[in-house]
């Protein structure tokens, strides 16, 4: 017996949401003496960066060091990761829900005849049954899910669990896998990605501004505070929809789902919308001039004041904790 | 062409989620159903594309007799005809099987559908219902464009976009800003009222996954204010009190 995690990555590092998920699997695996911990990895990846994935808590990683897929070619994805599975008798496959991350996940779930659980925030509970807590109505309640098949897949919710960087390196396994062309129909011709930013879904601090920043020109001012404090930026979607940002900036319930420590927001006025995409932010800074925006019932903490005054001296103060 | 686009019946987005039944049925008094807001943009690029292409339209729902308002509002803004599969829709899994059923006896040629929907948040319909057609599924879909048999797509990923292209059939999980949400005009919705709306019967019934009860999320505490000519404090509140920097 096994817990598989799927993991991903981007630019040549492992995600840390597939860390956290990878943590995740080891925590399940030690109360439920579920067995090893494997990872599996799929396209190039340096092997270091692999061996990595054993700190969070990974007993082996297995690597489809295949170049075919490096593009996250869905279905091709669910099929390695189902050969990888079956091969290493899992009964439970881990993952980060994240775009790709659900579409394999769906794929697996009818693969392997998988019960499968989305946006997972705690550990089971197997005292009566087996039970998974996840997240609903976009964070604003929860629901205790009972499992009743022997394959489970679990979709982890990102910052819902504690990373644990305490492990030690694992050994990386190569594997050769034949995949069918048939699973290579969709082909990606081109990607357009913002390098070099902090992304925002996996960012730990995120800064953004809504329709109170007044227009793009004035973005520099959400950019400097976001590089002082190394966040992501973020924007309400109204911003988006107008194309101030761009369109992957939109937080909210149509948007990104945001769970960063900090959440910074200027200038938006706390849509219950917008507030379904941020209610999972450990601790929430609102900035606003109207001391009745929604927004300050969500906070943790407030400053009623003019963005284009209250920002600049934000940026110089976090300047100067330095 | 035949399109198919999957319809869920949700809380308006402004609804205050609450449970009864000591934590074990969702709260629906007061409560406003809508056409999910990803499948509403979903509906809108299928109502486009069936003008441009002189294609025809099917909406689907799996959900008892209460979601036909629902159903007759997506018939409304624009779509031929409607199945509603007459089941609680249990789970992610149960409903794919539906919608997957009802794909295999009539063959569309495109199924689309929300991203996810916005109570259970699974995401994971368009993917279950590709695989058990054997049919790749795209998804998150922000723009879609058919020429020939050649579905071309950008799909959002972490911090941009990416461009692909697929033959059909295909299922494609789709959100903004693929299309404009429409509103029902007056002739859509006196046309709604006789198009054709067809109840059938669910295949088979396992159940893989079941809520046995809900809960709300800890209240949150009151705001602290701090004086905005005063930044250097809140910037200490955060490293000291609240540990986030
Ligand atoms: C189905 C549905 C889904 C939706 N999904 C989303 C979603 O995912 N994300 C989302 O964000 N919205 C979403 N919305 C829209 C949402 O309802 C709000 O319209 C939107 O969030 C408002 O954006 P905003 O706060 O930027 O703008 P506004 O509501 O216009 O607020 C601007 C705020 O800026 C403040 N302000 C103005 N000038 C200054 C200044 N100089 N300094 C400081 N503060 C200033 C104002 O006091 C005000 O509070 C959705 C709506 C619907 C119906």
């Amino acid at each position: 017996m096994s817990v598989l995690v799927y993991i991903e990555h981007a630019e040549g590092s492992v995600k840390k949401t597939s860390l956290e998920a990878v943590s995740y699997g080891k925590a399940l695996s030690e109360k439920l003496s579920a067995g090893e911990v494997i990872a599996v990895a799929l396209g190039r990846l340096d092997s270091g960066e692999l061996a990595n994935v054993g700190q969070a808590g990974a007993d082996k990683v297995i690597h489809v060091d295949d170049e075919k897929l490096n593009a996250g070619v869905i279905q091709a994805h669910a099929e390695a990761v189902a050969k990888v599975y079956q091969q290493s008798g899992s009964s439970t496959l881990v993952l980060a829900k994240s775009s790709m991350g659900d579409a394999v996940a769906a794929r697996l779930a009818v693969k392997l005849g998988a019960a499968l659980v989305s946006n997972v925030v705690d550990l089971p509970d197997t005292s009566n049954g087996y039970k998974v807590k996840r997240s609903i109505y976009t964070g604003k309640a929860f629901a205790e899910t009972s499992v009743n098949k022997e394959h489970k897949i679990l979709a982890v919710k990102k910052n819902a669990v504690d990373l644990k960087m305490n492990g030690s390196a694992a050994p990386v396994e190569k594997v050769d896998l034949d995949i069918a062309p048939a699973n290579f129909v969709t082909e990606i011709t081109s990607t357009d990605k913002a390098t070099g930013e902090v992304l925002l879904p996996e960012a730990d601090i995120v800064v953004s501004g809504g329709r109170g920043m007044k227009g793009p020109e004035n973005w520099n001012l959400i950019e400097d505070l976001a590089k002082e404090l190394g966040a992501g930026t973020g924007c309400s979607k109204p911003v988006s929809d107008i194309g101030w940002r761009p369109h992957h900036e939109h937080v909210g319930q149509t948007g990104v789902k945001v769970a960063p420590s900090l959440y910074v927001a200027v200038g938006i006025s706390g849509a219950i919308q917008h507030l379904a995409g941020v209610n999972s932010s450990k601790c929430i800074v609102v900035i606003n001039k109207d001391a009745e925006a929604p927004f300050f019932k969500a906070a943790d903490y407030g400053i009623v004041g003019d963005a284009f005054e209250v920002l600049p001296k934000l940026t110089e103060a976090v300047k100067a904790l330095k | 062409m035949k399109i198919l686009v999957c319809i869920t019946h949700v809380p308006d987005t402004t609804s205050k989620i609450q449970f009864t039944d000591n934590n074990t049925k969702f709260d629906k008094n007061g409560v406003q159903f809508i056409i999910g807001p990803y499948d509403d943009y979903a509906l809108a690029r299928a109502v486009e594309l069936k003008e441009q292409l002189g294609a025809t339209l099917t909406v689907i729902n799996v959900g008892e007799a209460e979601t036909e308002p629902t159903l007759r509002k997506a018939l409304a803004i624009g779509a031929d005809d409607a199945i509603r599969v007459n089941a609680f829709p249990s789970d992610s899994l149960f409903v794919a099987k539906q919608i997957a059923a009802i794909a295999k006896e009539n063959n569309y040629d495109l199924i689309m559908m929300g991203r996810e929907s916005i109570d259970f948040n699974g995401g994971m319909v368009h993917g279950m219902v590709g695989e058990m057609l054997g049919i790749p599924s795209v998804s998150p879909v922000m723009k879609l464009e058919i020429e020939g048999d050649t579905v071309k797509m950008a799909r959002e990923i972490e911090g941009g976009k990416e461009h692909l292209e697929a033959k059909l059939p295909l299922v494609a999980g789709c959100q903004e800003p693929i299309a404009e949400w429409k509103i029902p005009n007056m002739r859509g919705i006196m046309s709604a009222r006789t198009k054709p709306l067809q109840v059938v019967d669910p295949a088979g019934e396992e159940i893989a996954t079941e809520v046995t009860t809900y809960q709300l999320p800890p209240a949150k505490g009151t705001v602290k204010l701090v004086d905005k000519d005063n930044v250097e404090e809140l910037v200490k509140l955060l490293k000291n009190e609240a540990k986030v920097l």
